[in-house]
């Protein structure tokens, strides 16, 4: 059991490390972890602080403003609260369907978010652990590093990108803070200059992202065991699915398993969300920690993201990414894997995914002309549910007669993955700190299995803005034995 | 006498101008731009922004109520004029809630061209949190009190316009604040229509049609193609609610 991690018998006779905030993650993040004289770990935990007054700010402020509204939450991942607060508001103008014409936008822009999500995580923030080891020198273990020594991994990072920023700039007006999406549709399909530019670079973009996966099966293969073991515990997990059963990471139902593979549910319509979903809260965290209310507050939790998604649909509607998919659930048949470090090799495939659907879209009529928006009988709620580059991302809105809102709900991914973060961060401990001298190479173990889940501690905290990582070794008496301080990489 | 030319000088440049006429209309008419925001072609000048304060002859002044004189001597791009016109927009920033990014009328707002026009870059960012309730009452306006510059063009519309005198303005100083014509106070109680002039002319984001923002997409709204002085020398004036100048 590695959940005996999270409480310590005696805290009081403990030397406390706190890794605060957390380098390569976006947002304020802290890990503490308590060891006794010998070194051994008697309690991990990640603290974020989950900021939650949003929520009650976009109180009374008129509905159509919330898609834009919202892209406040997060300097990260606008684009995919942009397009989940949309599509809770489809439902409340009474536009449950929007024309294909505003589907193809909105997917185009939702694709292109996806793209550059991932491949700044992988390129930018996680390449360094994986290339260089992930106890290797830190002057070493950067993007910069990355540039000296492989400089044409780096520059792939860069241009794919680039290439995702575009898809969302032509299709929101701007790259952040864009307005494309409006309740009931979008305000402008795609032009055929801006649709040519892109569909020139797609093969050179698809080609990269093939090398991508490649490049992440071999970093995973040559440390099989090693990446296969690292901080890997079994759990559920959770991702919205397309009604045919197929990966969709804009539109669908949501779907459950358990660590076996077994459904726990499916079919289940967004709007329908909190009759399977709960969430508690832990004195010791301001984050909330959501489960599975059939499976109880302890053993209810799940993960969201990549690794999730690929196991959970059916296939993958594109064939490049489905044959990359087949090839990582063959490393483990009829079962499910979970190592924390597969969210690599999952994330990677997705992004080539989202490629190929770029690809499709682009060869759409509908993403340059036709009806933009829909309406229809208004209703008083709606909920949208979108897969954002991290996990599955809830947007929940009452509006009243006047059109103001009245309630809102939000469940971001990295809030799902919290106790999925907090279980691979003790085992970690458990498998690489327990009975050592903590050094900074060892610490780093630590930030790498949260790195893994790609959260987004900016959407959870709302906290924006470069954070310098201390890690702090604290006596039992509370005085600080040693610290460390080293600038955090961090990217808006 | 009559049709001698009448001439100030603008800046050192001679301007002509008809007898009536403003320095600010002279100016324009001329093709010099000076920056304005409570001012509207079709309506009696106000002053009350200040933000076309000019010097006359040393005095400073507002150019939209001064009437153009033979033989003044005007300036307008000096140092210390630029200087105060951005204070007054960076003041008028900060003391409403004004968050660009997520309002509406970004892109098809005077204050915000305005601001651009006179290099205005930090104030924009303050955090919206509103003090001032919405009034969603009407079914088709909404009221964003927040963001109101008090410039009166809306009670001037009203009431010269629409002959309804549906706005006006209450208190004094810091207290100064837009009311409707209503017991209640809600606009859902006043005879506004959305066909009224007062709709159109505001240069904020205050008097908005209702279930329309954000429809107009980035590049084609009013001040994405065009500067707040190309609209001004145009003869027009800031957006409609409808994004076309
Ligand atoms: S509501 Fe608009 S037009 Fe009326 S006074 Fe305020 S800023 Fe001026
Ligand atoms: S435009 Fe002259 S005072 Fe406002
Ligand atoms: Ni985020």
């Amino acid at each position: 059991m590695v959940s005996d991690l999270e409480k310590a018998k005696d805290p009081q006779k403990l030397r406390r490390i706190a890794i605060d905030p957390v380098s390569r993650v976006e947002g304020h993040g802290k890990v503490t972890i308590l060891l006794d004289d010998q070194h051994r770990v008697h309690q991990v935990r990640l603290h974020i602080v989950e900021f939650r007054g949003f929520e009650r700010f976009i109180q009374g402020r008129p509905y159509w403003e919330v898609p834009v509204m919202v892209q406040r939450l997060c300097g990260i991942c606008p684009v995919s609260h942009h397009l989940a607060a949309s599509k809770a508001l489809d439902h409340v103008v009474g536009a449950a369907r929007v024309p294909d014409t505003a589907d193809r936008v909105r997917r185009l822009m939702h694709y292109g978010q996806i793209l550059q999500s991932h491949a700044l995580h992988f390129y930018h923030l996680s390449s360094p652990d994986l290339l260089f080891g992930f106890g290797s020198d830190p002057e070493q273990r950067n993007i910069v590093g990355v540039l000296a020594a492989y400089p044409d991994i780096a520059r792939q990072g860069v241009m794919l990108r680039k290439f995702g920023q575009e898809a969302i700039r032509i299709t929101a007006g701007k790259r952040v803070h864009g307005t494309g999406s409006v309740p009931g549709g979008v305000n402008k399909a795609v032009s055929a200059a801006d649709r040519d530019e892109l569909a020139r670079a797609l093969p050179q973009v698809l080609d990269w992202a093939q090398q991508g996966v490649r490049l992440v099966a071999e970093l995973h293969l040559a440390n099989r065991r090693a990446y296969d073991e690292f901080g890997t515990v079994s759990s559920s997990l959770m991702s919205l699915v397309g009604r045919d059963g197929k990966l969709d990471l804009y539109d669908g139902v949501l779907r459950a398993r358990d660590a076996d593979g077994t459904l726990i549910f499916d079919g289940v319509e967004p709007a329908e969300y909190h009759t399977q979903l709960r969430e508690n809260v832990r004195s010791w965290s301001y984050m909330k920690f959501p489960f599975i209310q059939s499976r109880g507050a302890d053993e209810g939790w799940y993960k969201v993201g990549p690794l999730a998604r690929v196991q959970n649909c059916d296939a993958i509607g594109t064939p490049l990414a489905e044959a990359a998919r087949q090839e990582l659930l063959a490393l483990a048949p009829g079962r499910l894997l979970h190592a924390p470090l597969m969210f690599h090799w999952a994330r990677m495939i997705e992004l080539l995914h989202a490629a190929e659907m770029i690809g499709l879209l682009l060869d759409d009529p509908a993403l340059q002309s036709g009806t933009l928006t829909a309406s229809g009988p208004r209703a008083t709620s709606g909920v949208g549910i979108i897969e954002a580059p991290r996990g599955t991302l809830i947007h929940h809105y009452e509006v009243d007669s006047q059109d103001l809102v009245t309630m809102c709900n939000l469940i971001v991914s990295t809030t799902h993955n919290n106790q999925a973060m907090n279980e691979a961060i003790r085992q970690v401990a458990r498998q690489h700190l327990d009975g050592h001298e903590p050094t900074e190479g060892l610490l780093n173990h630590i930030e790498v299995a949260i790195r893994a889940f790609d959260p987004c501690l900016s959407c959870a905290t709302h906290a924006l803005g470069k954070m310098p990582l201390a890690v702090e070794l604290v006596a039992p008496d509370g005085r600080v034995v040693q610290r460390l301080v080293r600038d955090a990489e961090s990217v808006g | 006498m009559s049709d001698e030319r009448k001439t100030f000088t603008l800046d050192g440049q001679d301007v002509e101008f008809t007898e009536g006429q403003t320095i600010l209309q002279a100016a324009l008419a001329s093709g010099t731009y000076v920056p304005s925001l409570c001012y509207h072609p079709e309506f009696r000048p106000h002053g009350s922004c200040k933000v076309c304060t000019v010097k006359v002859n040393g005095r400073t002044t507002a150019s939209c109520t001064t009437p153009a004189t033979a033989g003044d001597t005007v300036e307008l791009a000096t140092d210390d004029l630029k200087d105060l016109r951005k204070n007054l927009v960076q003041f008028l920033f900060t003391e409403g809630n004004h968050f660009c990014p997520s309002c509406e009328q970004s892109g098809n707002c005077q204050l915000q061209a305005v601001g651009y026009e006179l290099g205005v870059v930090s104030g924009h960012y303050n955090p919206l949190f509103p003090s001032r309730p919405v009034d969603a009452s009407h079914p088709d306006v909404l009221l964003e009190l927040n963001r109101c510059i008090l410039c009166e063009l809306c009670v001037r519309a009203s009431a010269l316009v629409d002959r309804k005198h549906v706005f006006s303005l209450s208190g004094r100083g810091i207290t100064k604040h837009l009311v409707v014509n209503a017991e209640s106070g809600r606009l859902a109680d006043t005879n506004l229509s959305v066909e009224d002039k007062a709709m159109s002319v505001c240069p904020v984001g205050v008097i908005l049609r209702k279930r329309r923002g954000f429809r107009v997409p980035i590049g084609e709204r009013t001040f994405d193609t065009h500067t707040a002085s190309e609209i001004a020398l145009a003869g027009a004036r800031g957006p409609t609610e409808d994004g076309a100048p």
